[in-house]
């Protein structure tokens, strides 16, 4: 039997080339990702906004979504977002945060139930307070920085302070690139995302730690190397199993995105997508980043040149 | 070497084996569960049969979510009310007039009293309502209920303190547990969960509940109880409260109160044998029915008013005195009116108003829904995963998707023991897990490959790569590790989820890839004897 291979053995590809089309078109993107950001901004869900989000499924299997959202604008609870979504007649409506505290919010809920309540099933409620919301974005906010700096901490006990610092950059670049996807493919933003995107670090620097504990391992051996040539050498030895990995990553994802059901489809596709930038800034982003921060500084002073020589 | 002692082997598989029966239970149906247990012979010691399945989170098996906040300003007003009273008490036992009686202030209350010697008289008296809060732990002594203060112009202030606001929130949540915990146990709801969130709030979770409406009208109302009787034409202290279906209308009520919610002991729904209409039976406690068999004899003919959390539900008039300690209310109320109204007074009044800062409700079909959805994208993963890892590695392949298949069995025993829930979100991380399992593999064997083109033997080329592999499989799970935890101690319900799968599949990675994989491929190879590697 033959057996299947992603990527020849004994590579000598040169992935450090990539870094002038890599780096101008990560900056570029994180550029317009700040822009389109601070412009447009996340579409949050009702998770940071506030609100009422409600799934409702028709008895009949049929739905006429402009009369709903005709009966739900006559509610007086404020603009009403009426969408048909899935497959056997299910329409989700949100409701904005209401003006008069909590009390006034789940006077929604109890509004629609009364009116829509004897045709259609109400497959799922929920409502955030303002006080909730308000919480949800501060722990989400306050759990990504802690991330980061958890995972700066680990990589600066683990690895040497260069590696260190190129794989951090690399990690934010990912976030920054992942925060762009939401902004760009309006994907509700809410406690699941912020799920995603702390998955997406762990898979971020897992990408990345492989390639570097490489490129540690080889920076012994070949003392004299130039770090071009180093950090080529890294990437081409890991990269059989960087394939493999993302692959089989990407078709459980996969069988999420298609199988899993509407309500984790978000998710998937973000890591889908997550898997993709990973991989793509643990070779073109964090590793091409060690030829401009210098490979061997903290190196040269842990072992000695002559010594280390001797030792071999 | 690849040779492992007999009771490496033995110890690694007994872990397997028990982590895998562990998981067993959560496979089966429900029936197939109870069936399997009660099939047991009784004599085998019930810790040694795995029962325990894994928890559904609500969004799988359908129910409500109901975060409740205790009212802060809702409770503040009562306090300054009851300190109120006590001032009013003091001013009225030392014969001591306020200039301008006494005003309401934000937080507290303020007296004027010119005269020097009225206020020696006084002030001792008020200093005694500064005391300390009585504390929860004995011996401790706790920071005072209410601030005193006097400016020499004869001002004084009686300020509630936040030290002794934050004690109230802190016994008015767990009384509210209290209070919670009998109301919807009245209703014969299965399995609700409460507990205390934070320093203000509490959280309820009721599996199964599809329109939490009731529960909401149950841990809406305060249900505070009061008989008073309604005023007549020119009285004075009287309230002017809204009536019941009366469209808005308010009545004057006096406001002593001659009986409370406090003071009966029980009270059941029934319907009026004469009128058959839906009514609520009540008996009072000694003290309670002395009281109003005596108002009751004095107001014959006066019409009674039922107070419930400041509304009049119910003004019957008195047509004979009601000495026995049992009376009822009456009016026009629905069969689910009464029993929400029964259930009230049974369980007695909230210390506060709670208010519905959060819901999440799912409806069962979804439920079911969501679970069908997340088998089917499981088994499409591992059946994706596994086709591919034998199409890339051969046997290598197969003994990684076996070492998967124990992965994913070991999540399950894992979380059944620990009972953890299974959400949504969760189902996602196993799928994702399955993707991410097969990395430690792949790592060795894409390092065993190397070493054995460079020129090593087999079983050397086996032996190093596992060895030089471990160290970046370390680093790789710890960075997967840290996120994981980090989203554990941030989220709540759904994604909390996730994070513990991720977390324990980050664990149990370590043990089927690494070791048990080790193994596998140990017992292959003095099996096979290859010449040359199989991939």
């Amino acid at each position: 039997m033959r057996l299947v291979r992603l990527w020849p053995e004994n590579s000598h590809f040169d992935f450090m080339r990539f870094r002038r089309f890599s780096f101008p078109l990560s900056a570029l993107i994180s550029v317009a990702t700040a822009i389109v950001l601070y412009t447009v901004g996340l579409n949050f869900g009702i998770d940071f906004k506030g609100g009422t989000l409600m799934e409702i499924q028709a008895k009949s299997g049929q739905v006429n979504v402009a009369q709903i959202r005709h009966t739900a604008e006559g509610f007086g609870f404020g603009d009403v977002e009426v969408q048909e979504f899935g497959t056997a007649g299910e329409v989700s409506l949100r409701f904005p945060i209401q003006s008069g505290g909590e009390a006034a919010q789940a006077g929604v809920v109890q509004k629609a139930r009364d009116t829509f309540g004897n045709e259609y099933e109400f497959r799922r409620v929920e409502t955030v307070g303002p006080r909730v919301s308000g919480e949800l974005v501060q722990s989400g906010t306050i759990g990504i920085v802690f991330s980061v700096i958890a995972v700066l901490f680990y990589l600066w006990f683990r690895f040497e302070r260069e590696l260190a610092v190129a794989a951090i950059i690399g990690t934010l670049h990912d976030i920054v690139l992942t925060i762009g996807f939401f902004v760009i493919t309006r994907h509700e933003f809410n406690m699941t995302s912020i799920a995603a995107i702390l998955t997406i670090v762990g898979y971020s620097l897992n990408e990345t730690v492989v390639v570097f504990d490489r490129t540690r391992e080889l920076m012994r051996r070949y003392k004299t190397m130039p770090p071009e040539e180093l950090l080529n050498l890294s990437i081409n030895h890991t990269m059989s199993r960087t394939i493999m990995t993302a692959t089989t990553t990407a078709l459980a994802l996969l069988a999420l995105v298609l199988f899993g059901g509407q309500a984790i489809q978000g998710f998937a596709q973000v890591m889908l997508y997550g898997v993709v930038i990973c991989t793509y800034s643990a070779i073109c982003i964090s590793s091409p980043m060690l030829i401009y921060i210098g490979l061997r500084g903290s190196e040269t002073v842990k072992v000695p040149e002559g010594k280390a020589a001797a030792a071999e | 070497m690849l040779r492992f002692s007999k009771s490496k082997i033995i110890a690694t598989l007994a872990i397997i084996i028990i982590g895998l029966l562990l998981g067993i239970p959560s496979m089966m149906s429900p029936e197939h569960r109870k069936a399997y247990l009660s099939a047991v012979p009784s004599w085998v010691p019930s810790w040694l049969v795995p029962s325990r399945a894994i928890v559904l989170g609500l969004d799988l098996q359908g129910g409500s979510h109901v975060l409740l906040q205790v009212d802060e300003s809702d409770l503040v007003r009562g306090q300054i009310t009851l300190l109120r009273d006590d001032v009013r008490r003091i001013l009225r036992d030392t014969r001591v007039a306020s200039q301008n009686g006494i005003q309401t202030i934000p937080r507290g209350v303020q007296i004027r009293v010119p005269n020097a010697a009225d206020r020696e008289r006084l002030m001792p008296r008020l200093r005694e309502l500064a005391q300390p809060i009585s504390n929860a732990v004995l011996g401790q002594t706790g920071n005072a209920s209410v601030a005193l203060s006097d400016t020499p112009d004869g001002a004084i202030t009686l300020t509630l303190t936040d030290a002794g606001i934050n004690e109230r929130v802190r016994r008015a949540v767990d009384q509210s547990i209290e209070v919670i915990r009998r109301r919807i146990d009245a209703t014969g709801t299965t399995e609700p969960s409460i507990q205390r969130q934070g320093a203000d709030r509490v959280l309820v979770q009721v599996p199964g509940l599809q329109d939490p409406q009731q529960l909401k009208a149950l841990l809406g109302e305060t249900g505070n109880l009061e008989f008073r009787l309604l005023a007549q034409p020119g009285a004075t202290d009287v309230d002017m409260l809204p009536m019941r279906d009366a469209g808005g209308q308010r009545v004057p009520v006096e406001r002593r109160v001659i009986a409370e919610g406090g003071d009966l002991t029980d009270a059941q729904a029934a319907f009026d044998s004469q009128t058959n209409q839906p009514i609520v039976n009540f008996r009072f406690n000694i003290r309670g029915a002395q009281r109003f068999g005596q108002a009751t004899t004095e107001n014959l003919g006066r019409q009674l008013a039922i107070v419930l959390d400041n509304e009049v539900i119910s003004a019957p008039t008195i047509q004979s005195p009601i000495t026995g300690g049992s009376g009822q209310i009456s009016g026009s109320f629905t069969v689910e009116q009464v029993n929400n109204l029964a259930v009230l007074l049974r369980s007695g009044a909230l210390p506060a108003k709670l208010t519905i800062v959060e819901e999440r409700t799912v409806g069962p079909g979804l439920g079911r829904d969501s679970i069908e959805a997340g088998k089917l994208a499981t088994y499409v993963a591992a059946i994706l995963v596994v086709i591919f890892m034998f199409a890339t590695y051969g046997v290598f392949g197969l003994i990684a998707n076996i070492a998967l298949l124990v992965h994913v069995g070991l999540i399950f025993g894992l979380m059944s023991v620990l009972e953890a829930t299974l959400t949504l979100p969760g189902i996602a991380g196993i799928v994702l897990t399955i993707g991410t399992a097969v990395d430690s593999n792949v790592l060795i064997y894409e390092r065993i490959r190397e070493e054995v083109h460079s020129g090593r033997s087999i079983v050397s080329g086996i032996q190093a790569g596992f060895d030089r592999a471990f160290a970046t499989i370390v680093d790789s799970n710890s960075t997967m590790a840290i996120a994981a935890v980090i989203l554990f101690f941030l989220g709540s319900g759904p994604v909390r989820g996730f994070a513990v799968v991720f977390i324990l599949g980050i664990l149990t990675t370590v043990i089927t890839a690494v070791t048990l994989t080790r193994m596998m491929i140990a017992l292959w190879y003095q099996w096979m004897r290859p010449k040359v590697l199989p991939f």
